[in-house]
């Protein structure tokens, strides 16, 4: 006889939940998701208190200070300091001090505190990938929805369109894109957007990854588009928006959800690739490619200046990949999805 | 000149924690042996007529000659213009307007063929069939000179430059006197060639000289090896001497870094660029026996479009150059050891060079601290308060820190200032045509030979600005009526007596900067970090290291 009996009682009803909850809750159990999701937050908490950094620390990350002197334990300190010894060649700037009131990870070669100019330039790394991530998004997903509901002319011309965009190596693009736009701006009839604004980077970075989401987006609804739910909609004669509208986009959503993090990795990479050219974020703004510049020359004394900032990027491009792989299992655990590398 | 582009000099030898040695007897003992040099690219073509860099004058010093050159020794001798190819310096003639000079006799080519005077003159009409970069500034005053300019391919020269076969005589006629010309003369581009060299660009095809060295090797992407030339006999110490390694290995494309560890390990015997700033500290430690620092006749400079708001108000021009703190931009540099802050155009110890400041805070002949109080009252006064301005540096780590900082004293003063970084490839270029509406750049200018119009009538005469053009090398647009006849009286007075005329150029100078068309930020000093064998190191104030008089073992 087993020590087991079965119960014969009846089990209680539960109550249904909605694929969104489950979603939200397979993704609460990701423990290296919700990780990831974390460190992300924290980097984004820590860049958006820039200024209430810089105001605390007493410094200003946009103003050459070379003759600045700190008084650290009762010491001073220059923030750079001329070599004294042999033939007095070479102009160091200050280490990393490991004090957050004092140059904590010392100074740059403008004598700039380079904690407080990460904190900006992270800011602006931010802002720049986020703001891409939603353009590419919003082309990308017009893009991917007409050509893949429409087709015929619609699809050729906008799948050609794709293409040729496709073709193209994306920093090539990038950077062929960045160079024309960087002297005089950019003028498309009534808009204009001057040389030096962060919005050349959202709209260059923005423009090159469309091919990156419409065209998963156009399969998708390639096969939607064959499903009964939207043939009945087509045959009652609802309008083509409405359907797309109501029906296949609340379908392809989860899909566009999983780019979100996965674009703003990408996009970070790019646009720190593109200011460590100088065709990105320009002086006297910051950005974590353009402080791994400055870096670059002090490599050998300073390392820290390029290192901080590398270090940044590195973690936030890994925060977004881990938590856009839990994001992807728990929306969709059977998603194939994954982003092409160039 | 422009470092990048053109060849550069310096003015005085220094050399701190390094010897330097006087100029001596040749030593046979240290003859031999192969010199390692290395550089992070090569400089472009071979041909002597067409090359314009720093990087290959210097190298071209013991392989071509001309008829006349600059003295092959160190310091300030170098600026000493000796007989070359040619017997002695030339008799002048019809008002200055007509040179003649004597050949040598017994000189070869590497390839063994005998100089003649038809090399001579086939090389002059070289200068312009293959379009010198020189050809219409340098040589243009020679007779005949107009129609080979219009018409490269079929140039004759007829008339101005003139060969006696049997008296081995060449005779230069000008269609004006120029107090310049055996400067111009002794330049790469004037080099003699052997008459059947082709009217194009050589290349990468070297192209036999008469100097102690010939080009036995070249690829661009990996090195360039020069080897003794089998037919040279050293006619003139002076000029041309013989070297002392037997081969010279010029090799292409390290980085700085990996050039200075190369030369720390004895891997390699010189570096041709400048060592990385990071390293300065420890080359000037522990290796300072092995580092020569030299003052250049050189410039770095912000030129301000007169012709473009705020900067065609000449209080506000004046304004940046009270506010910019010149000892600020000397540590950008690398400290006071390898720069000193200017306030004029001239250069230290150059001709024509005044001392004159008027832009500090107590005026007078040296810089000592900038007047921003000065400077804010200027611009309040100007009334150009408020208006935006654009710096277009290099993309470099120097310029673009130069570029901040000027950035952050304009707003400073009272502009809305933003600073645009462009590639070293085309920044140099941008900045010279007026299309691109530039107002104010960071740029740098090297002489290319010792004379004080090389700085006032090329960088501010009327003459050097075209506006719409990418060769137009006064950035400022500076165009003074009043000046710029001053600058050909100049010219012209130099002629007869070049020390009256110098101080003429030193009145001209201080209008120049009065006018202040560009700020003035420092004079740059030259850093040549050799190997622990590497011995008797010259510093040439034309052409820098004498790379063959130095020795190897």
């Amino acid at each position: 006889m087993s020590d087991t009996t079965l119960s014969t009682a009846p089990v209680p009803a539960r109550k249904g939940r909605g694929p969104w909850a489950r979603a939200a809750r397979r993704l609460w159990q990701n423990r290296s998701a919700m990780v990831a999701l974390a460190i992300f937050l924290l980097i984004v908490a820590a860049c958006l208190a820039a200024p209430l950094y810089a105001r605390w620390a007493g410094v200003d990350p946009f103003q050459s200070t070379l003759d600045a002197v700190l008084k650290i334990d009762g010491v001073d300190v220059p923030v750079m300091e001329q070599s004294t010894e042999g033939l007095g060649l070479g102009y160091t700037p200050l280490g990393p001090t490991w004090n957050l009131k004092h140059y904590f990870l010392g100074a740059d070669n403008q004598g700039r505190d380079v904690l407080a100019r990460m904190l900006y330039g992270g800011l602006n790394s931010l802002w720049i990938s986020a703001a891409a991530t939603v353009l590419t998004l919003i082309l990308g997903t017009a893009m991917g929805l007409a050509a893949g509901f429409f087709g015929g002319l619609t699809d050729t011309v906008l799948s050609r369109i794709l293409d040729v965009l496709w073709a193209f190596p994306i920093y090539l693009l990038a950077i062929s894109l960045s160079i024309v736009t960087l002297s005089e701006g950019l003028k498309i009839g009534p808009f204009v957007i001057e040389s030096g604004s962060l919005w050349l980077p959202v709209i260059i970075i923005g423009i090159v990854y469309i091919p990156y989401v419409a065209r998963p987006i156009r399969g998708q609804v390639l096969a939607l588009r064959q499903s009964e739910f939207v043939l009945a909609a087509i045959n009652l004669g609802v309008p083509g928006g409405r359907i797309l509208w109501r029906d296949i986009l609340p379908n392809v959503a989860t899909t566009l959800i999983v780019f979100v993090p996965l674009m703003m990795a990408l996009n970070m990479l790019t646009e720190s690739a593109l200011s460590f050219l100088s065709i990105g974020v320009q002086p006297p703004d910051a950005s974590w490619g353009t402080i791994i510049q400055d870096g670059q020359a002090l490599l050998y004394t300073r390392p820290w200046v390029a290192l901080a900032p590398g270090l940044a990027i590195a973690v936030s491009v890994m925060a977004l990949n881990v938590f856009g792989d839990g994001l992807r299992d728990a929306l969709d655990p059977r998603s194939k999805i994954r982003l092409g590398r160039d | 000149m422009k470092r990048y582009l053109l060849a550069a000099s310096a003015a005085a030898l220094v050399t701190l924690g390094g010897l330097a040695p006087a100029w001596a007897e040749y030593q046979t003992a240290h003859r031999g042996g192969t010199m390692r040099l290395l550089a992070r690219s090569s400089g472009g073509t071979l041909d002597p007529q067409i090359n314009y860099t720093l990087q290959y004058w210097q190298i071209f010093q013991p392989i071509y000659d001309g008829l006349v050159t600059f003295k092959k020794a160190d310091g300030n001798k170098g600026f000493e213009i000796v007989p070359d190819l040619a017997e002695a310096l030339p008799e002048m003639s019809n008002d200055g307007k007509t040179l003649t000079f004597k050949l040598r006799k017994g000189i070869k080519f590497s390839t063994g063929q005998e100089l003649t005077v038809k090399d001579v003159v086939a090389s002059f009409q070289r200068i312009f069939k293959v379009s010198s970069p020189t050809a219409g500034s340098f040589y243009a005053g020679i007779v005949g000179a107009d129609k080979c300019l219009a018409e490269a391919a079929s140039c004759t020269l007829e008339g101005g430059v003139v060969a006696d076969e049997a008296a081995g005589t060449i005779t230069i006629n000008l269609t004006a006197p120029d107090a310049e010309i055996l400067s111009k003369l002794a330049l790469p581009h004037a080099s003699i060639l052997p008459a059947d060299t082709a009217a194009q660009d050589a290349g990468s095809a070297p192209v036999p000289g008469t100097g102690a060295y010939m080009i036995s090797a070249y690829d661009p992407n990996k090195g360039m090896t020069l080897s003794r030339n089998p037919n040279f006999k050293e006619w003139s110490v002076d000029a041309q001497p013989d070297g002392y390694p037997d081969v010279v290995q010029y090799d292409f494309g390290l980085t700085e870094e990996a050039m200075v560890t190369a030369i720390q390990k004895g891997e390699a015997d010189w570096m041709y660029d400048q060592p990385p700033t990071d390293r300065l500290v420890e080359i000037g430690t522990k290796y300072q026996d092995q580092v020569h620092i030299s003052p250049l006749t050189a410039w770095w400079y912000a030129p301000l479009n007169v012709n473009l708001p705020p900067f065609d108000n000449v209080k506000a021009r004046q304004a940046v150059s009270f506010a910019v703190d010149r000892n600020t931009l000397v540590n950008l540099f690398g400290g006071k050891v390898l720069a000193a802050p200017v306030c004029q155009v001239l250069p230290p110890n150059f001709p024509g060079h005044e001392p004159y400041c008027p832009y500090t805070k107590d005026p007078g002949t040296k810089w000592s601290a900038p007047d921003v109080e000065k400077a804010k009252q200027l611009v309040e006064e100007s009334g150009t308060k408020g208006q935006k301005v654009t710096v277009v540096v290099e993309d470099t780590a120097v310029s673009r820190a130069i570029g901040v900082y000027l950035q952050s004293v304009l707003t400073d003063i009272g502009y809305v200032a933003d600073v645009k970084p462009i590639s070293s490839a085309i920044q140099f270029t941008y900045i010279q045509n007026t299309n691109n509406k530039v107002q104010m750049s960071v740029s740098q200018w090297y002489q290319d030979y010792p004379a004080a119009s090389d700085f006032l009538n090329i960088l501010f005469g009327c003459d050097s600005f075209h506006p719409g053009s990418d060769s137009s090398i006064n950035m400022a647009g500076f165009c003074d009526k009043e000046i710029d006849k001053k600058m050909k009286d100049a010219l012209a007075l130099g002629v007869t007596d070049q020390a009256a005329a110098d101080k003429m150029w030193a009145e001209i100078d201080k209008a120049v900067t009065d006018q202040a068309p560009a700020v003035p930020l420092f004079t740059p000093k030259h850093v040549d970090f050799v190997s622990k064998r590497t011995g008797n190191f010259l510093f040439n104030a034309q052409y820098y290291w004498i790379v063959t008089q130095s020795w190897v073992q």
